[in-house]
């Protein structure tokens, strides 16, 4: 298993990684998910997690946020908050880790504006007046500020899914982690909010996303982690990992999904 | 139709329908009015005059129907209903409270709370199950027969008391539901962004799981405001013991029909406002994806 810690490609800071993930196990029931995974994520990096349905994607985003307790292994967060630690401040660590999943999961009840201000009002204990005012200018960036008024269910899919970025990036996370933020979407959506990642990676967020959207991948990425059978199975640059893979189960991974 | 119309049809908003097929809707409109007018006034004509025509019309009427002692206990009966709806106005409030409270306990994961988890799971099973009639009697004639120092002897105030907790009984497993109705994505998606449980519960679970029940909620309040008459068998005199003591006085039940009357007159504007909200929500859930 390769470690990604000092590719040169990667034009990242140097120093402690953002994101440690050490030998992390986890299973449901007797389904092994992860099996001993490991993976580093530098300041300003994007990292896109590519594999099949089932590799452990998902678990993986869901372990670093806190959202599934891991079986064993470690995660650290800028090299000094244990994630994994048995008793975790977890609501510590989720004020740092943004998340944002493939079914938006928008709070119906509140409109958009209220939606992105709910956390930093109510976990920051911000003001009001300036985390409204954040999230308009935040809105507006992402081509929403005449839909702050309105109930999440008169957003487009690709809308809410913005929405549900914003909500992420109004925390002002360390890192963004990304769950198939575009599988839910009609096709014709799925570009505008591919767009709103470009726009994040163009201020150096760091961003952990796992995706189907290879052409994304390739355009965007930093670094492409080739997740099998609950571990790393490969990664490098895009253009490697998705042009010249060196391992026989990304080629048949991706020759499956060019069809 | 000419061409300039399609083509006017074609390039502007408005909807183009065939003339033929809106005279065809507007007639069949018309004719459909009509059939359920007829339909209504034929069954009622038929049932009017079946019921006139029974040997013992004229002996229910009077009982029943009777206009001079209607007027002469309606008074009366108004004034003894406003005691109904202060008892339903101050019951009404207190089992919100103790519903949501019981609900909320059911849900704690703190195994401190244990103890009060297993209280409240008691308390709802217990008073489902015994009928509110049982429940006011037991409190209403028990409690003030134990003397206790301290403790209420108007027998009204246990008689809610009684309300309160059997309701609140029912009130706590619908609030329940409505949490349980809220999906764990909510939660999950809460939580994520460091919201704490309380918070979670607070701004993102309770709105929802409030907004879903309103429906079931106000088909109890309803309910309840027919049994606040229940407290009649304490003896306060509420409009169902008015109605008893007008109709043994004068031995006819027509005071019972003007209860009645008052009690439908209470019911039916809030059992449309129901209906009605439930069909707002559906509507708003369709406009939805």
């Amino acid at each position: 298993m390769s470690r990604g810690g000092d590719m040169s490609t990667v034009q990242v800071t140097a120093g402690v990684p953002m994101l440690q993930v050490t030998d992390v196990w986890k299973a449901f029931g007797n389904e092994s998910v992860l099996r001993g995974i490991s993976l580093d994520v530098r300041r300003h990096e994007v990292v896109v997690l590519i594999g099949a349905s089932g590799s452990g994607k998902s678990t993986l985003l869901r372990c670093i946020n806190g959202l599934e307790a891991v079986d064993a292994g470690t995660i650290l967060l800028d090299g000094e908050i244990d994630v994994t630690a048995f008793k975790a401040d977890l609501d510590k660590v989720r004020r740092r880790v943004g998340i944002v999943f493939q079914s938006y999961n928008l709070f119906p009840h509140l409109t958009v504006l209220d939606n992105v201000t709910l956390g930093p009002r109510k976990v920051l204990r911000e003001s009001a007046s300036s985390t409204q005012d954040r999230a308009r200018a935040l809105l507006a960036r992402f081509g929403l500020l005449e839909k702050a008024g309105d109930y999440p269910d008169r957003l487009s899919g690709g809308q809410q899914q913005r929405v549900a970025i914003v909500r992420a990036l109004a925390m002002s996370p360390e890192i963004l982690l990304f769950d198939e933020i575009t599988s839910a979407l009609d096709p014709l959506l799925v570009g505008e909010v591919l767009d709103a990642v470009r726009e994040l990676k163009s201020e150096g967020l760091t961003i952990l996303m796992a995706t189907h959207e290879m052409s994304f991948a390739r355009d965007v990425a930093d670094r492409v982690c080739f997740l099998n059978r609950g571990v790393v199975c490969e990664e490098g640059p895009p253009q490697q990992v998705l042009g010249a893979p060196r391992e026989e189960a990304t080629r048949a991974f991706l020759a499956h999904l060019l069809g | 139709m000419t061409e300039a119309e399609t083509a006017a049809a074609r390039a502007g908003s408005t909807p183009y329908v065939d003339p033929a097929r809106v005279r065809y809707r507007k007639r069949h409109a018309v004719r459909s009015a009509a059939i359920g007018i007829l339909s209504l006034l034929v069954t009622t004509a038929i049932v009017v005059a079946v019921v006139v025509r029974t040997p013992g019309w004229p002996a229910v009427q009077e009982t029943f129907f009777n206009p001079e002692e209607f007027a002469a206990s309606f008074p009366e009966l108004v004034e003894a209903f406003w005691l109904n709806i202060r008892i339903f106005l101050i019951a009404e409030p207190l089992i919100l409270i103790v519903g949501l409270s019981v609900a909320l306990v059911r849900r704690l994961r703190n195994p401190l709370f244990l103890p009060l988890r297993l209280l409240a799971t008691v308390y709802v099973d217990v008073f489902r199950g015994v009928p509110t009639l049982l429940v006011i009697l037991l409190l209403g004639f028990g409690v003030p027969a134990l003397d206790l120092q301290g403790a209420p002897d108007d027998v009204l105030v246990w008689g809610i008391v009684a309300l309160v907790l059997s309701y609140g009984a029912y009130v706590a497993e619908v609030f329940r539901a409505g949490i349980d109705s809220v999906h764990p994505s909510q939660r999950m998606a809460a939580r994520s962004l460091g919201l704490s449980e309380w918070q979670t519960n607070r701004y993102v679970v309770l709105p929802q799981a409030v907004r879903n029940v309103t429906p079931p909620l106000l088909n109890d309040f309803i309910s309840l405001q027919k049994d606040t008459a229940l407290v009649s068998v304490l003896g306060p005199i509420e409009v169902l013991r008015q109605a008893q003591i007008d109709a043994s006085f004068n031995f006819n039940y027509t005071p019972y029909v003007a209860a009645a009357c008052l009690f439908i007159a209470l019911t039916i504007p809030m059992t449309r406002f129901a209906d009605w909200l439930q069909a707002r929500q559906r509507r708003q859930r369709g406009a939805g994806t």
